[in-house]
């Protein structure tokens, strides 16, 4: 067995407990990938330093836990997405939350004014059965990671949403995820989104943690973007120090379409994004942006894996961190460029800022190329804060203190303003600015009050 | 007196640049500082604004009576001393309105005012881009980022004219400039002299002189003010040359 032994059995045994309650609450498809999915994870692990994907992670801080686990929806004194105003306040969105990973209204599934179905995710697999045979776990099948194998055994509900051909979603959709329990639990949830051909839409996606227990979510999302189609997802995580958090996201491109994933990561003990872009058509475009502004004992990456497998596709990466007191970074950048992707185009930048020397941070660019007319570039820095700068500020009057926050906010805007949505990115500004002032822990204009 | 330098010896590492230098301001002056590619100017101007990685090895400076070599760059920023730099520094991310509106207020906090209101500061702005003459656009942007050479420097004026100083220093302003761009600039400076400020004018050429008429002119060579006159030395300088300076310091 690969991975960490012992962590494993943890998990195993959550499975064989509980199997029969998790196979009464789902569609038969679902429950016919868990078995195999059970054996790969037990084959393959929890993943630990050997595996590249996760090289320079320390899991065990958080999987080595004697969790609780929640097979049915907890209760949960908070119903409306837009009571819960921390991320984005002004911005009109159709919100809804997910409690501990489970959709929590009492209308399981409807249809939105502009056509697009959203809801569970659990009750979609019954209703959507022939869209679910198509996409379900054909993206999130990775041979490198035994966690999106230990989510597709396991996982029961999580959020469903379908854009029918043509639509153009005027409001983005927001996902509220909260955990909260007067236990120390361990998640799972997971998300169908599919855009069919020539349509738009935009998804935020917040975690929130609200009360002071040690939690655990493994968190998988699968994206279909059709033909033609423009898809952003734009991550903001702001859980407490006591949380670990790993999502997978698997985002699959059709011809000519356009993807941006966008990850920006405020709070959080353990906070591991893995991002896949499969470029499958002609002319699709991927764009992965990621923000970590992070501090304390905050331990936090980012893999992004970017699949050219068909020419004339474009994918960018933009990475940049700002890591302070004894936080640890890591950026782990792919870019596969297969046989047939003649006329690639591919980028990857990171940028980190160290402030203090037990700052930690680890960068690892990762290309393979195996097309001869390609354009690839990659490139990563790890620095101070820049002294010219910080002179040029500070002889205008502005105080040292002020003149790196200025500093800071500016390097993190270049990832903000790479956003396509206006008010989401004033908001995102304003929020970066409280993160770097060290004000964000609780939040004054919203109703609940975070832990 | 605004500014009294004496005896002042200060270096990059283990290289001495200046190697003694005296120099007196009185309020209402404008000095010229010219002299070679190497003399000192920047490392002078650097030394006044409190650039750290110049260090000072002997001699003090007194600005308006007190010890400027023992103030913050943002506190000399404060008491009224301005740098205009030779290359304006750029940074991503950090627009105009907000490098401004933070500078200004700092300076209100520091004489006890309180932050300029949103209209007001953007009032504010609109009255010295127009006085400035600087393109608006500009001030939309994020500081420097992008300006061609002519822009940058003009919005070193622009940043002058907001925070209205006692004492500017403009380390060679006119580098890079064409005519145009140092006609805009010389007129900004001119429009911004009162009878209380004082400027310090840094030069290698004297076609800057044209448009701003200094009182002093000084020429630094090697580290050291080898000569002050009125104004009609930068024109000798510029039949000249350096050379002659050269010559006659070498034969003392």
């Amino acid at each position: 067995m690969n991975g960490q032994v012992g962590i494993v059995d943890r998990y195993l045994d959550l499975f064989d407990k509980n199997i029969g309650k998790i196979m009464d609450s789902s569609s038969p498809y679902i429950n016919s990938l868990r078995e195999p999915a059970y054996q790969t994870f037990r084959r393959m692990g929890i993943p630990d330093k050997k595996n590249e994907n996760y090289k320079f992670a320390d899991l065990a801080l958080f999987f080595d836990f004697d969790y609780k686990t929640r097979l049915v929806p907890g209760k949960s004194d908070i119903e409306e997405a837009k009571n819960f105003q921390c991320g984005v306040a002004d911005l009109e969105t159709q919100g809804m939350i997910l409690v501990n990973g489970y959709y929590p209204y009492a209308d399981k599934l409807k249809q939105l004014p502009d056509g697009v179905w959203t809801g569970s995710f659990r009750e979609a697999s019954s209703q959507f059965g022939s869209l679910f045979e198509e996409h379900y776990g054909k993206y999130a099948n990775t041979e490198s990671d035994g966690l999106v194998h230990l989510n597709t055994a396991m996982a029961t509900d999580g959020i469903f949403t379908y854009v029918p051909d043509g639509t153009v979603c005027e409001k983005p959709i927001q996902i509220v995820n909260i955990v909260q329990s007067d236990e120390d639990i361990f998640n799972q949830h997971r998300n169908l989104i599919v855009l069919g051909k020539n349509v738009q839409m935009t998804m935020i996606i917040c975690d929130h943690t609200l009360s002071p227990r040690k939690f655990l979510t493994n968190a998988v999302t699968e994206v279909v973007v059709g033909e033609n189609s423009i898809f952003n997802i734009i991550r903001v995580q702001n859980e407490h120090n006591y949380s670990g958090k790993i999502t997978h996201t698997f985002i699959n491109q059709e011809k000519n379409s356009f993807a941006s994933s966008n990850n920006i990561i405020l709070h959080g003990g353990l906070v591991w994004n893995n991002t896949y872009h499969y470029l499958v058509g002609e002319g699709a475009e991927a764009k992965s942006n990621g923000l970590y502004l992070i501090d304390k004992f905050q331990h936090v990456g980012n893999y992004v894996s970017i699949d050219h497998f068909v020419p004339n596709c474009t994918s960018n990466q933009l990475f940049k961190g700002v890591i302070d007191e004894m936080a640890t970074g890591v950026f782990n950048g792919r870019i596969y460029v297969h046989p047939d992707a003649q006329k690639t185009a591919a980028f990857q930048r990171n940028n980190n800022i160290l402030l203090t020397d037990d700052a930690k941070v680890f960068t690892k660019p990762h290309l393979e190329i195996y097309a001869d007319d390609v354009k690839c570039s990659h490139g990563a820095t790890v620095g101070q804060p820049d002294n010219d700068i910080m002179f040029y500020l500070r002889s205008r009057g502005i105080d040292q203190r002020e003149a790196k926050l200025m500093l800071m906010f500016g390097f993190a805007h270049e990832v903000i303003q790479e956003i396509g949505v206006k008010a989401l990115r004033e908001r995102l500004d304003d929020l970066v600015m409280q993160r770097l002032r060290g004000e964000l822990s609780r939040c004054a204009n919203c109703v609940v009050k975070c832990y | 007196m605004i500014l009294k330098i004496n005896n002042l010896h200060a270096g990059i590492g283990e290289k001495t640049i200046l190697k003694g230098i005296n120099l007196e301001v009185r309020t209402g002056e404008v000095h010229a500082i010219m002299g070679p590619n190497g003399s000192g100017k920047s490392t002078l101007a650097s030394v006044l604004a409190g650039r750290e990685t110049v260090t000072v090895t002997e001699g003090e400076i007194f600005y308006n009576g007190k010890n400027l070599l023992e103030m913050s760059p943002e506190e000399r920023s404060k008491e009224g001393l301005f740098l205009g730099f030779q290359y304006p520094i750029e940074i991503p991310g950090v627009s105009m309105v907000a490098f401004m509106k933070a500078a200004v207020n700092e300076h209100r906090k520091y004489r006890g005012l309180e932050p300029l209101s949103a209209s007001d500061f953007l009032k504010l702005m609109r009255e010295k881009k127009e006085l400035v003459g600087i393109d608006s656009k500009l001030a939309n942007r994020s500081v420097n980022e992008g300006f061609s050479g002519g822009e940058k420097k003009k919005n070193e004026i622009f940043q002058m004219a907001m925070l209205e100083p006692k004492l500017s220093i403009l380390d060679e302003t006119d580098s890079g400039l064409d005519i145009d761009a140092l006609r805009i600039v010389a007129n900004g400076v001119n429009k911004l002299k009162r009878p209380d400020s004082s400027s310090i004018v840094i030069t290698h050429y004297q076609r800057l002189l044209d448009y701003i008429v200094p009182d002093i002119v000084h020429v630094l060579y090697d580290g050291r003010i080898v000569k002050t006159s009125g104004k009609e030395l930068a024109l000798e300088l510029e039949e000249k040359g350096y050379n002659w300076i050269q010559k006659e310091v070498n034969q003392n």
